[in-house]
């Protein structure tokens, strides 16, 4: 079917089947930022904005988009560019798969949430498992680049 | 993967009943993210996000929740953070992640009467009722313990009183499922302990929440109710646990929300 959705501020007609999820739908449109490190809703790693809400767009059903925001790492490059520079200074840059998806949740958490105390933030990431350099650089990163360092 | 043949976003509640019942393979869908895990082949899928499904409203003496909404809003409602001691926001909390909370709905985990689920219990533990769309209006407990015919739950209603409510889980790490989930609450005296993830579906200790109610809430009471629950409850042993982890947990888990409830003011 045929669905009329905005993705990075762009409005797009994309053609999707019944049973399309909306991590393969844009990964099929060229959206590579977009990846899957598990098959059960559990990574963390395939996290689009869905009208500014965090969302597992490998658990969204593509058409179900239809009329929404969606919003992927593309579309927010200075942003995730600024947070990037902050996890390299820490020494937590990571092997780069899983990158998209969780700093897609750490600006989402930026947006949602004032001020957060140390407990927030790591509740707020939990449902990003994969984290290769380790959850305390991240966690001083964040720390830093929230203003709470 | 589960399949989907046709999709149907009806417009009427009336048009998702008569394609529910138009073919057995045809399937409400709510959040998907469990129905991903299976591979079920749907003929039909009807998906009622045009029905606008998703809202919490408290409207006189009652809080009504609609069937869509997700369990991220739940847990970040303010007048779920006032109620019941946050009962409802504390037992969706640590459901995965964010992301996955922003997924799934009300509507599915209690239409599906998921043995696993956290929040079954915690409602169960409140006065909550459910409305099927032919069904009609009726106590969780007993639409938990009866077969219905095919139907499309709307929403749910909370009776908003001042009902004090403690809810505890077992994990293997934080966010995993759960092995136990346990929910107690007291109103004017009368206790509900309700115990869920056994692996089977969240049920309400009833004979032990009589005992508690009748008590003088000494530490032997207490203790007493807990293994009362125990014994009348069944469990199950599964990948997260065997039968005997769960009896043993669940009695310090009984214990721990009655002792949590006495503390709250």
């Amino acid at each position: 079917m045929q669905i009329e959705t905005t993705i990075n501020g762009k409005k797009i007609t994309l053609e999707v089947a019944n049973d399309e999820l909306l991590s393969d739908a844009l990964r099929t449109k060229g959206y590579l930022s977009i990846r899957q490190g598990c098959d059960t809703s559990c990574c963390g790693l395939c996290t689009v904005w869905i009208d500014g809400k965090p969302t597992l767009s490998c658990s969204t059903l593509a058409f179900r988009v239809k009329g929404k925001q969606i919003t992927t790492i593309e579309g927010v490059q200075p942003q995730a560019e600024e947070f990037a520079q902050v996890l390299v200074a820490e020494g937590a840059e990571q092997c780069g798969f899983c990158s998209p998806g969780f700093i897609m949740t750490v600006l989402a958490m930026k947006h949602e949430l004032k001020n957060p105390t140390e407990q927030e933030i790591i509740h707020y990431l939990t449902g990003n498992l994969c984290r290769c350099t380790g959850y305390m650089g991240q966690l001083r990163a964040i720390k830093k680049y929230l203003g709470g360092a | 993967m589960f399949t989907i043949e046709h999709v149907l976003q009806p417009e009427t509640l009336e048009e998702a009943y008569q394609a529910l019942h138009a073919n057995i393979s045809n399937t409400v869908l709510g959040g998907c993210a469990f129905l991903r895990l299976g591979s079920k082949k749907i003929g039909t899928a009807i998906d009622l996000s045009e029905l606008k499904l998703d809202y919490i409203v408290e409207q006189g003496k009652e809080i009504k929740i609609g069937a869509m909404t997700t369990f991220r809003t739940i847990e970040t409602h303010p007048t779920f953070h006032q109620l019941f001691n946050g009962v409802l926001p504390k037992s969706v909390t640590n459901i995965i992640g964010v992301q996955f909370r922003n997924v799934v709905t009300v509507g599915a985990t209690v239409y599906s009467k998921y043995g696993f689920s956290d929040l079954l219990t915690a409602l169960l533990a409140l006065d909550t009722e459910v409305e099927l769309y032919k069904g009609g209006r009726l106590p969780l407990e007993e639409f938990l313990q009866k077969s219905f015919p095919k139907d499309i739950l709307t929403q749910l209603f909370i009776q908003k009183n001042a009902r004090k409510a403690s809810y505890q889980s077992m994990r293997n790490s934080l966010s995993d499922y759960p092995i136990l989930t346990i929910a107690v609450s007291e109103l004017n005296q009368s206790w509900r302990i309700v115990v869920g993830a056994r692996p089977l579906r969240a049920q309400l200790a009833a004979q032990a929440s009589e005992a508690l109610s009748n008590s003088k809430l000494t530490i032997e009471d207490i203790e007493q109710a807990a293994s009362l629950a125990v014994e009348e409850l069944s469990f199950g042993s599964n990948i997260r646990g065997s039968a005997e982890y769960r009896k043993a947990m669940c009695k310090v888990l009984v214990k721990r929300g009655i002792m949590e409830v006495l503390q709250c003011k």
